[in-house]
C-alpha cells in the first residue's frame, strides 16, 4: 500500500504568534469600529442543522460572506449521564459510557473500566488485553468512516458516504458478532471481557482487515486529487501549533497542527507499547491536515488489529476475564453446581463490588483525542464522582481561533473537520 | 518528577501512580504559572469539579454505606469496611495537567473550597481553561473569579441550581416550556 503525500498546495503559511481571541478565548468578537454598522449581519447557526452533527448552535457575525464574529453555544445534548452513573452501580455504570459519545462507544466503554481496574488494581489477561485493542481499533475506523462520510457530504462530495458506509456495515456486524450488538456494545467488562471471543470472529475480521486497505485507497483517490476538495480544505481553519496546545486540542486536530502526540505511543495504555504503527502528523495545521492524519489513522489502526489478530490467534484457550471472584461474575456452568458461585454471582448482580477509596484519571487515545475519565470512589459499590474529559469538548473551545476570516460556507467544513460528537460535548 | 519549588502547595500526595499537588486556592495562579512555565506542563486537559456532600455519612442522595454497617431498611446498602478519609472542605476541584514531551508526565493540581468560595481563573495561563470553568460553575456551583464570560456553559441562563451537587434532587424537576411564567 503506497499512499504517498502530495506536497502540501500552501495558500497562506501558517500563521506566527497567536490568533486566540482575547479576553474570552472561545468568543471571536466582531471588531467595535464597525460592529454597529450595516455591514454586520448577524446570522444563527443551528442547533438543528445538519452540518453541526448534533445540536451545536453558532452565533455567526459575517461581514458580506465572511465570518467576522462566532460565539458557540452548547448544552443541548446535555443528559446528565455523569450525575446518572453516580446512582448506579460500578458495572451497570458501564452501560452509560458508551452512549456518551455514540461514534466511539468502545473507546469509552474502555476508558471507564480502566479507571475502574486502575482503582482495583486489577490486571486483566493479554488476551483480554489484546481483544480491547482489537475493538477500539475496529471503533476507530468506524469513527472516522463516519467523519469521512459526513465531512464530504458537507461539501458536496455525496458518493464519499455510501463508499464510507459500505465499510462501515462491516464494522457493526464484527461488533455485532462480537457483542450481540451492533452499537453500544458492553462488551468490556471489569476484569477482561464480558464474553469469550465467537467461533468465527477471526476469519470474519481477517475478510475485513484485506478488504481494508484497498477501501481506504478508493476514498482517498475520490478525495485527495479532487480539486474542489483541495480547494475548500487546504489553509483553511488554521491552527498552528501554540494554540492547538493551548487550547488543550488532543487527537487528529492537534497532530493536523504538526505536534507528534499519541497517547497510544507516549502514555500507552493496555498492550500499544507492544505494537509497531505510524501516527501521522501533518504541520499545516489546516482542515486538509486533519483529513490527511485521520485517514492515514485508519491505515495505521488497520496494522494495529492484524498485530491483534495474529496473537489473539494463538491464544484460543486463554482466559478472558481476570481470576477475581470478589469483582467478576463466576462462570455460568458452575452457578448448578457451586454455592459460592452462586452467592458472589448473588451479590455482585445485586449490591455490586465496592472499589477502594481513591480518585483516578485514566486518559485513552479515542478517535477525536484525549478522552479522560477522572472517578472518584468512596469505597462502596457506585462511583461518587464520574467526569469525562471529553476531546470533542476542548475541540469545539477552538473554533474561534479558526473560523477567523473565512466563508460562511467554510465554516461548515472547518467545524465539520474538527469530528465533533455533541453527546460527548454536552454530557 | 519534583514539585518542591511550586509555590502554594499545601500538600503532595501520591495514589495510585498519579501526583496530586494540593494547591491553596489564593496562590493557585503562582502555581499554574510555575507548573507550566517551570515545569513544562504546557496542557491543561481537564478541571473536575467533586462534591463531597455527605462524604462517608448516611442520608444524602447518591450515598450507599452506613458508619455502622449495612441497614437493612436502605436496599442495596452495605457497610463499609472502612470509612473513607474525610475530606479537608466541601468541593475539591482537580486541573489535569500534561506535558507534551516523551513519557508524557501527567499532574493533578488540586484546590478545596467551601460553598460559594470562589477560585481564580487560569484562564491567561491556559485558555482552553475556558468552557472546563463555565461548566465546574454551571454544574457544581463553583465561582470563579476574573473569568472572561461566567455564564453557563451547558444549562440554561435561568436555570436555577446546580446539577451535579450532590444535593440536587433526581427526578421529579418540573418541565420547562418556553414562554412560561
Amino acid at each position: 500500500m503506497a499512499l504517498t503525500a502530495r506536497p502540501r498546495l500552501t495558500k497562506d503559511p501558517i500563521y506566527e504568534g497567536t490568533r486566540i481571541p482575547s479576553p474570552i478565548p472561545t468568543v471571536l468578537e466582531v471588531d467595535p469600529a464597525v460592529k454597529d454598522t450595516d455591514d454586520i449581519l448577524t446570522v444563527n447557526f443551528g442547533p438543528n442543522h445538519p452540518s453541526t452533527h448534533g445540536v451545536l448552535r453558532l452565533i455567526v457575525d459575517l461581514d458580506g460572506e465572511v465570518v467576522v464574529g462566532i460565539h458557540a453555544k452548547v448544552g443541548y445534548v446535555h443528559t446528565g449521564f455523569e450525575k446518572n452513573m453516580e446512582q448506579k452501580s460500578w458495572w451497570k455504570a458501564i452501560t452509560y459510557a458508551p452512549r456518551i459519545d455514540y461514534l466511539a462507544y468502545q473507546n469509552n466503554e474502555l476508558v471507564f473500566v480502566l479507571a475502574i481496574e486502575k482503582l482495583l488494581g486489577l490486571e486483566i489477561p493479554p488476551k483480554a488485553a489484546w481483544m480491547r485493542m482489537l475493538l477500539s481499533e475496529l471503533n476507530r475506523i468506524h469513527s472516522h468512516l463516519v467523519w469521512l462520510a459526513t465531512a464530504a457530504l458537507e461539501l458536496g462530495a455525496i458518493s464519499m458516504f455510501w463508499y464510507a458506509f459500505r465499510e462501515r456495515e462491516m464494522i457493526m456486524d464484527l461488533s455485532e458478532m462480537v457483542a450481540g450488538y451492533r452499537m453500544h456494545t458492553r462488551y468490556f467488562q471489569t476484569g477482561g471481557l464480558a464474553e469469550d471471543i465467537p467461533a468465527g470472529f477471526y476469519p470474519e475480521c481477517r475478510k475485513f482487515t484485506e478488504s481494508m486497505p484497498k477501501a481506504i485507497e478508493d476514498y482517498d483517490a475520490l478525495l485527495r486529487k479532487n480539486e474542489i476538495w483541495e480547494e475548500r480544505t487546504i489553509g483553511l481553519g488554521l491552527l498552528n501549533r501554540g494554540d492547538a496546545i493551548a487550547l488543550g486540542q488532543t487527537g487528529p486536530v492537534l497532530r493536523a497542527s504538526g505536534v507528534d502526540w499519541d497517547l497510544r505511543r507516549d502514555n500507552p495504555y493496555l498492550l500499544y507499547d507492544r505494537t509497531n504503527f505510524k501516527v501521522p502528523v501533518y504541520p499545516g495545521g489546516d482542515t486538509y491536515g486533519r483529513y490527511r492524519v485521520r485517514i492515514e489513522e485508519m491505515q495505521a489502526s488497520v496494522e494495529i488489529i492484524e498485530q491483534c489478530l495474529d496473537r489473539l490467534e494463538r491464544m484460543e484457550d486463554e482466559p478472558w476475564i481476570a481470576d477475581d471472584r470478589k469483582v467478576v461474575l463466576p462462570p455460568r456452568e458452575e452457578l448448578h453446581t457451586s454455592m459460592e458461585s452462586l452467592i458472589h454471582h448473588f451479590k455482585i448482580v445485586t449490591e455490586g463490588y465496592r472499589v477502594p477509596e481513591g480518585e483516578v484519571y485514566v486518559a485513552v487515545e479515542s478517535p477525536r483525542g484525549e478522552l479522560g475519565c477522572y472517578v472518584v470512589s468512596d469505597g462502596g459499590p457506585r462511583p461518587w464522582r464520574v467526569k469525562f474529559r471529553a476531546p470533542s469538548f476542548a475541540a469545539l473551545e477552538g473554533t474561534a481561533t479558526m473560523v477567523q476570516g473565512a466563508y460562511i460556507a467554510d465554516l461548515i467544513a472547518i467545524v465539520g473537520s474538527l469530528d465533533t460528537v455533541m453527546g460527548e460535548v454536552d454530557r | 518528577m519534583t514539585f518542591g519549588d511550586v509555590p502554594g502547595v499545601v500538600e503532595t500526595r501520591e495514589a495510585f501512580g498519579e501526583t496530586t499537588l494540593v494547591v491553596d486556592p489564593d496562590r493557585l495562579v503562582e502555581a499554574c504559572s510555575s507548573l507550566r512555565d517551570d515545569h513544562g506542563f504546557d496542557m491543561l486537559v481537564d478541571i473536575a469539579a467533586t462534591d463531597y456532600l455527605g462524604w462517608g455519612s448516611p442520608g444524602v442522595s447518591g450515598y450507599i454505606g452506613t458508619a455502622q454497617g449495612r441497614n437493612l431498611n436502605r436496599p442495596s446498602t452495605q457497610g463499609l469496611q472502612a470509612l473513607p478519609a474525610p475530606k479537608p472542605k466541601r468541593f475539591s476541584l482537580n486541573y489535569h495537567l500534561l506535558a507534551i514531551k516523551p513519557g508524557g508526565p501527567r499532574v493533578r493540581v488540586q484546590v478545596w473550597l467551601d460553598d460559594g468560595e470562589p477560585v481564580p481563573t487560569v484562564v491567561p495561563i491556559w485558555p482552553g481553561a475556558d468552557w472546563f470553568e463555565r461548566e465546574a460553575w454551571d454544574m457544581m456551583g463553583i465561582p470563579v473569579e476574573g473569568h472572561p464570560y461566567p455564564e453557563r456553559l451547558l444549562m440554561d441562563e435561568d436555570w436555577e441550581g446546580h446539577p451535579l451537587r450532590k444535593d440536587y434532587p433526581i427526578g421529579g424537576e418540573p418541565v420547562r416550556f418556553s414562554g412560561e411564567e
